[in-house]
């Protein structure tokens, strides 16, 4: 027996959220198509190649310009098929056979087939792309051999027929389908990449909802609809403008005299107060949890942090409450790795309470009745560095002396990897996940594969039997072990927090301000793959 | 002549091997490793060697900068980490804009600067000249960052006279070019009052004054014609104190330059750019002065080119 999905959300999707039936996109029936909108940046766009673009400016901009196999609902962690028509996933669990979508045609009009799949993986595999992706196709057999050069095509990708693609993994993977939804497994036309003559990333061509109409660098991006666009009405809006080079505070200023309908880098901390308690304004922010969570790191391999009891006393040391308090109320307070929004969040924890007298008491068991002094990094942008004072100040209230070293952010990501810091403040580098699974907030920055060299995992924490746990909750790939899936990644998660190599302190929300003229549901403003905002979804509401 | 100039220019290749040795050694030593900027967050050890490696960022110090050398001289300035296109096509896309600003910015310091030297050397002594003094001295002090700012928060946001930021019309152009401006019309009215000065004292104005001319007349057409001079040769050592302020006033004021791609490249450890900005405000800077010393001559037939 196979298992079939024709069109049906992925496992784990109908197991959460109930089996979603085949049918044709649901289009709002307030959305009038036409008009543009302007989003401004501070910062250029590095990049729109799938294969190359990291950031989470660009991320959402690649997902409009391209598509891949899979997709997620718009403004949910849903799984949906893309380029997919639907798939079938063997009693093995490991081999995935998609049937493409037909008659989607690239920017260029060329009609996108199988060969185009293979091609895209190929590329990002191969190791002179030097794609940051590469690693998340692991489980796909021979991907190692492209990585180490050894071989130039991919052996478990196979095109069966021009509409049909098999992919053979070498071990089961339930984030497998997560994977081919993320921006790295995006498909683009062969003969565009190399006509583009190693900028592909400034000459992007896709199959997406926008096709790139002009790049200015420094000044602005504009996307204008693809009127081929495989998914019938969509997307409503006749151009994108990013506008490069403004301020936070400016792009604010700009709002408010109607003239950017939404800021990217969202609301400057200074002005939040502001915008907040004016009615007015505060009307047009949509408030929405993210896949993040902001820890405190604690190197378990040097002294005094390699005594778990100190670790512990650390956890109940931070006043969260307080931390949460100090950016306005922009977070909520976290006692666990994995942000709410997040399947497999322990419902239940209760994490560390905040308790200055236990903690005093778990140094002294610990040999460190007088507490110790150490140092805390953290990124030297605000309020990083007033966060890191607020948790010097509790680390102190039970004996802790925490030097506070504020580096740019590409210090404190160096110091964190090569394990000289003894305690990190993430906050600006906090884990935002890339795809909406337990499994990706474990292996990089808890597991033992980040714990080396220059790996995220700057608590340089390994504990193999959670390790172990972690793999085999990953093997649990049939839609009917989802459930229990994610029972088994809670308490991976619940282990971690025993062992308490983080202290996370809070998960931070959403803020999107948006033009009083802008459209659709407030999901699209809060959606958890595509920050800012959803623009494949979203729509204008003064257009004739 | 001639074998000044070539003098100077074999100088020149001197002073940018020396600077591109010096920021390439300071980029390498430096605390933040490129590739992991590049391999984010969930790259797997292998992916982070795997670019290393094709990046040429595994070899020794000195085969790496021999690398950078052999490409600078057949004119590569190498590609960008992070936007994976070529560096010197960046930097070209981003010049006109940079050089719009510091045209103009010349413009400025020059009205301003010269303008406030003569007023203060005909009044010298007097209030206005102790008040035009004390404001160049507080011009050439002021962080542009500040100035930047300042300028921004007035005739933009308060007076609403030009635009926040951005780029496209002589407006938009108006404070950043100002702000840039700032420091060296400080220098220009120190330097212009001096020279006014002195040339109000020589005997040629002294006749011109015995001989009945209007005091307008004077200051226009004999004073200030033959003070400007050596003053005009300044300018192409401004292009260096341009481009060292170029990165504060295009980051404040969203201008679309260089510098902004340099203050950007800086924050993601982007290398080829931070080089390739780095040698070609060198080359400017080289450049400016080189012209500066090849006009002082013919501005000021008492110096001689040796």
């Amino acid at each position: 027996m196979k298992l079939r999905h024709l069109l049906l959300g992925t496992a784990m999707a109908a197991a959460l959220a109930g089996p979603g039936l085949a049918q044709e996109e649901q289009l709002d029936p307030n959305a009038k198509p036409g008009g543009s909108i302007v989003i401004t940046y501070k910062d250029d766009v590095a990049t729109l190649d799938p294969a190359i673009g990291y950031d989470w400016q660009n991320w959402s901009m690649i997902k409009s310009v391209f598509d891949g196999l899979m997709d997620y609902a718009p403004g949910t962690t849903e799984l949906r098929p893309g380029l997919a028509e639907s798939y079938e996933i063997s009693d093995d669990l490991l081999t995935y056979t998609f049937k493409l979508r037909p008659g989607v045609k690239f920017h260029n009009g060329r009609e996108m087939t199988a060969e185009d799949v293979k091609y895209s993986l190929e590329r990002v595999l191969t190791p002179a792309t030097q794609s940051p992706g590469a690693g998340f196709f692991g489980s796909i057999k021979g991907a190692d051999k492209m990585a180490d050069g050894s071989a130039t095509t991919l052996e478990g990708l196979t095109v069966v027929d021009p509409q049909t693609v098999r992919f053979e993994l070498s071990r089961p993977d339930a984030t497998f389908l997560h994977v081919l939804a993320l921006n790295f497994a995006s498909v683009v036309p062969k003969e565009a990449v190399e006509a583009a003559g190693g900028d592909f990333g400034h000459q992007p061509v896709g199959t997406g909802a926008y096709k790139l109409g002009e790049w200015l660098p420094g000044q602005r991006v504009v996307f204008q609809k693809n009127p081929d666009y495989w998914r019938a009405g969509l997307p409503y809006l006749d151009q994108i403008t990013f506008e490069i080079g403004q301020e936070p505070v400016v792009a604010l200023l700009r709002l408010q005299n109607g003239e950017v309908d939404v800021p990217g880098d969202g609301i400057p901390p200074a002005k939040f107060q502001e915008v907040i308690s004016d009615p007015d304004q505060a009307a047009r922010v949509v408030e929405g949890g993210q896949l993040h969570t902001g820890y405190i790191t604690m190197n378990v391999t040097q002294p005094p942090f390699d005594k778990v009891e100190v670790r512990r006393a650390v956890n109940m040391a931070i006043n969260k409450d307080r931390v949460v308090q100090m950016i306005n109320n922009r977070a909520v307070p976290a006692n666990q790795p994995l942000p709410p929004s997040m399947p497999g969040y322990s419902q239940g924890y209760a994490g560390y309470p905040h308790d200055v007298e236990g903690a005093k008491k778990l140094l002294a068991e610990a040999g460190y009745p007088d507490g110790f002094t150490t140092e805390l990094y953290a990124m030297n942008t605000d309020p990083n560095p007033r966060i890191a004072q607020a948790i010097q100040q509790d680390l102190k209230a039970i004996g802790i002396n925490a030097e506070i070293r504020a580096l740019a952010q590409a210090n404190v990501i160096e110091a964190g990897g090569a394990g000289n810091a003894p305690m990190v403040w993430s906050g600006g580098m906090g884990w935002i996940a890339d795809f909406p699974d337990p499994s990706n907030f474990y292996g990089p920055i808890l597991g033992c594969d980040g714990a080396g060299e220059g790996g995220w995992n700057w608590s340089k924490y390994c504990n193999e039997e959670l390790d172990a746990a972690a793999q085999a909750a990953d093997a649990m790939a049939k839609p009917e072990e989802a459930e229990a899936r994610l029972q088994a990644w809670s308490a991976v998660f619940e282990g971690v927090m025993e062992d308490a190599p983080w202290a996370p302190v809070f998960n931070e929300q959403r803020f999107t301000m948006k033009s009083p003229r802008m459209g659709g549901a407030d999901a699209l403003y809060t959606d958890p793959v595509s920050i800012p905002i959803n623009y494949d979804y979203v729509y204008v509401t003064d257009v004739q | 002549m001639w074998a000044y100039l070539l003098r100077r220019l074999v100088q020149a290749v001197l002073i940018l091997l020396g600077v591109s040795f010096i920021t390439f050694l300071l980029l390498y030593v430096l605390p933040a490793d490129p590739v992991r900027q590049i391999a984010g967050r969930s790259a797997t050890p292998q992916v982070v060697e795997s670019i290393r490696r094709e990046l040429g960022l595994d070899q020794p110090f000195l085969v790496q900068y021999w690398n950078y050398l052999t490409g600078l001289v057949q004119g590569d300035l190498g590609r960008s980490y992070l936007q994976k296109a070529d560096v010197a096509g960046l930097i070209a896309s981003r010049l006109p804009a940079t050089l719009q600003l510091m045209a103009l910015a010349i413009v400025f310091e020059l009205i301003i600067g010269l303008g406030m030297g003569i007023a203060a050397a005909l009044w010298r002594g007097r209030a206005v000249d102790s008040v035009l003094m004390m404001t160049s001295f507080a011009a050439v002090s002021a962080p542009q960052f500040v100035v930047g700012l300042l300028l921004l928060y007035l005739f933009a946001v308060q007076l609403g006279w030009f635009p926040i930021s951005g780029y496209g019309t002589f407006s938009h152009a108006v404070l950043p070019a100002l702000t840039l401006a700032v420091t060296g019309s400080g220098w220009y009215a120190r330097m212009m009052r001096s020279s006014m000065i002195d040339v109000l004292h020589t005997d040629y104005l002294r006749t011109a004054r015995a001989k009945g001319l209007s005091r307008g007349r004077i200051v226009l057409r004999h004073a200030v014609p033959n003070a400007i001079l050596p003053i005009i040769a300044m300018i192409g050592i401004d292009v260096g104190i341009f481009m060292g302020g170029a990165v504060v006033v295009e980051s404040v004021f969203g201008w679309p330059g260089i510098g902004q791609l340099a203050w950007q490249a800086i924050q993601r450890v982007d290398i080829p750019i931070i080089m390739g900005v780095t040698v070609v405000s060198a080359v400017a800077i080289v450049l400016g002065n080189l012209l500066a010393d090849m006009i002082a001559p013919f501005v000021d037939p008492r110096i001689k080119l040796r």
